[in-house]
């Protein structure tokens, strides 16, 4: 199929993207020209301003699992997707309060660089390095099939080429532009995707002048949604009126059903963030800490503000096209935003419903490239910066042109294997695995930065001992996680829809409902097809070891008694003699790295 | 390292100023930061365990949990600009001050 806009069309689509990309390749070729040391490359010589950061970490968090995949979550099981929103701003709160200032006082390139400040930098590089990459890596991996597939979607091309393209294009970005260009490209599309959201919201809600209630009610009166409510309650459904399933929709409980889930979500969110090497790295970009503090600032209020327009554009999709009609493009709901914003152009067959689908689609395009340039940079500064010229080159200093040449080849090779992970994990659940890069960055990098800054007593061992054991249970815990395929339970499920469904078929005349039976039918074969002699997930294991989807509310504490643990068993001189200069540079910024000090 | 290996951290952290600076401002970050992560945490704790609270309809259709939500949005900036203008206001200056007089440069 070729995407969800119509071939009459394409030739707009192309042009949309091509003017994006063109734009962005465009800043590129200027950057170019300013990066000459490994500070321009890392952190864009230090010289970006608290505003300009601010739109860059918006554009760095705001990547399409967000973007795309919130807007999706509200259109389909309505309040509880809008608990996410919350959940993603809310993280800023933690980074503005305990992590971006003192951060931007002692690091330098990266999040293992505060860590080696008071302890010994070997150690801590290699595990730094580890987890970093970790992260990123998982991180990536969710991008890069997000993206494949949503290229595919939009404009018809298939999964392979559309992951290549990305990865090559990403590449062209950091490779010749390293941290400027990454930043500039941040930036545009940050622009982009609010100007394209503050339309689209603006179009939704005008004829109801502004109204919230006045939207909201409608929205619980339409028949699409009530009868989407009634598909996910089942059987307690049948006792409702319609007026009752529609307001259902506005009320919690829908999507995330476990309470303990919810919570331990919650916790990954609002600590990950702060432990997430790509968005720390953002801080090194600015002058001060004063700038630091300003660009979260800002980056709160675009951030902030995207959030609170998701509730518009969430149930206006779900009003406009229909819960039904947004799961049979993507289950996942990722198309909700393009839908609407096709719709409110003036549907499938316009020239302004196909415009504002291609900007919207090029917007998801440039989102994914610049956060996918954003990862690359933070991993391949763990290469480079920590394993080859801290670990490898340790003590003895390396000149600028081959720091900045380690650079480039760690670019290349982290690149590389991300185009390659993108193919091989084709398929992948995108949530699942932006649910564990945050579960590890909030379990492994939280506890180990925040401890470094603020006790006295963390050490060496502390750290590798925090990094080891938050990464691994956070992995663990997942791999044994009811977001595994557990064919066994697949095929219960396939079962029992064609035990019910089939005859439902039969005795239902109405044209859509038939379509729709059919789609059921016919995947609930293709499920039963697909897993016919497999029993076992792919940690073979018939059934989880243990419900919870977010493994945040256990590993999370783990990884700070690691770290706790750790120092105060194995005592540390040095860590505890450069404490006093670690808390008074992260509170002074006396002897920060300035943007000369290249 | 730096340029300033030689400031003497340890009578920065005797200095009666430092002293101070440190401790008002971890009252207030540590204070801040329980405030939010407890607010924050009555969101997911509230759709979880007091659903018929958040089901209250209080405007139109629009009820509890939904206000409370977009009240979620409110309170995080309204965090964010009770810190940095207490930052801005008093923490910069005090440790502008410090670091003027041991590193001879902010």
């Amino acid at each position: 199929m070729n995407g969800s806009g119509s071939m009459n069309y394409r030739w707009l689509t192309f042009t949309v993207f091509a003017t994006v990309i063109a734009m962005t390749m465009y800043v590129t070729y200027l950057a170019s020209k300013r990066v000459r040391s490994a500070s321009d490359f890392y952190t864009a010589g230090g010289a970006v301003s608290g505003l300009q950061n601010g739109w860059a970490i918006a554009g760095d968090y705001l990547s399409a699992a967000s973007f795309l995949g919130i807007a999706g979550l509200i259109s389909l099981y309505g309040y509880d997707g809008f608990m996410y929103s919350v959940g993603f701003l809310m993280a800023y709160i933690t980074v503005l309060l305990l992590i971006a200032e003192p951060c931007r006082n002692i690091g330098r390139y990266t999040l293992t660089d505060i860590l080696a400040y008071r302890n010994d930098p070997k150690k801590t590089r290699i595990a730094g390095a580890f987890s970093v990459i970790t992260v990123s890596t998982i991180y990536l991996t969710a991008q890069m099939v997000g993206g494949g597939v949503l290229v595919k979607t939009l404009i018809g091309i298939d999964y392979e080429t559309s992951v290549i393209f990305v990865g090559i294009l990403m590449l062209a970005y950091v490779l010749f532009g390293g941290m400027v260009a990454t930043t500039w490209v941040q930036i545009i599309k940050a622009v982009l995707l609010v100007v394209a959201s503050f339309v689209i919201v603006a179009l939704v809600w005008a004829p109801y002048g502004f109204s919230l209630p006045g939207f909201l009610s409608d929205v619980v009166s339409d028949p699409k949604i009530q009868a989407r409510v009634a598909a996910l309650l089942g059987d307690p459904a049948k006792s409702m009126t319609g007026a009752e399933l529609g307001q259902r929709f506005l009320e919690p409980g829908l999507y995330l059903k476990a309470p303990i889930d919810q919570i331990s979500l919650g916790m990954a969110l609002v600590f990950g963030t702060a432990g997430l090497p790509h968005i720390m790295m953002r801080f090194f970009t600015v002058a001060s800490a004063q700038a630091a503090r300003r660009s979260v600032l800002w980056a709160m209020v675009i951030i902030g503000g995207f959030y609170v327009l998701t509730l518009i554009l969430g149930f206006g999709a779900a009003k406009h096209v229909g819960p039904a009609n947004i799961a049979a493009v993507d289950a996942g709901g990722n198309m909700a935003g393009p839908l609407l914003a096709q719709y409110i152009g003036g549907g499938a067959n316009s020239l302004m419903g196909n415009f504002l689908l291609a900007f919207v689609s090029a917007v998801a395009f440039a989102t994914i490239v610049a956060v996918v340039a954003g990862l690359v940079l933070a991993a391949a500064s763990a290469m480079a910066h920590d394993l080859y010229v801290g670990v490898i080159h340790a003590g003895r200093p390396v000149p600028p042109a081959a720091q900045i040449k380690a650079a480039r080849i760690a670019t290349v090779i982290v690149g590389t294997l991300s185009i390659a992970i993108g193919i091989a994990a084709k398929g992948q659940n995108v949530a699942v695995l932006v649910g564990l890069a945050f579960a590890v960055a909030a379990s492994a990098n939280f506890p180990c930065i925040l401890l470094t800054l603020y006790w006295k007593r963390c050490n060496t061992n502390g750290v590798v001992l925090g990094m080891l054991v938050g990464t691994l249970t956070a992995i663990g815990l997942t791999l044994v996680s009811p977001n595994l395929t557990y064919p066994k339970a697949v095929k219960a499920a396939a079962h029992k829809i064609l035990a019910t469904q089939v005859t439902k078929r039969a005795a239902t005349t109405d044209a859509k409902e038939l379509v729709a039976l059919d789609r059921t039918i016919a995947k609930a074969h293709a499920d039963l097809k697909r897993w016919e002699n497999i029993e076992t997930s792919f940690m073979g294991l018939e059934a989880p070891l243990w419900q919870l989807k977010n493994p945040g509310i256990i590993s999370i504490p783990l990884g700070f008694l690691a770290v706790i643990f750790g120092s105060l068993l194995f005592r540390d001189r040095r860590a505890e003699q450069m404490w006093n200069e670690i808390y008074v540079r992260q509170n002074t910024g006396i002897g920060r790295s300035k943007m000369a000090d290249h | 390292m730096s340029p300033n290996e030689d400031v003497d951290w340890d009578a920065i952290v005797r200095d009666p100023r430092f002293i101070v600076l440190h401790r008002r401002k971890s009252w207030f970050l540590f204070g801040l930061m329980a405030f939010s992560v407890l607010y924050y945490f009555l969101l997911p704790i509230g759709a979880a365990y007091y659903q018929p609270f958040f089901k209250i309809r209080v405007w139109g259709v629009i009820n509890v949990g939904l206000l409370f939500a977009l009240s979620e949005f409110v309170a995080a900036w309204a965090i964010a600009w009770v810190y940095a203008r207490r930052a801005g206001r008093e923490f910069d200056p005090l440790a502008a001050a410090i670091a003027g007089q041991y590193a001879g440069k902010p």
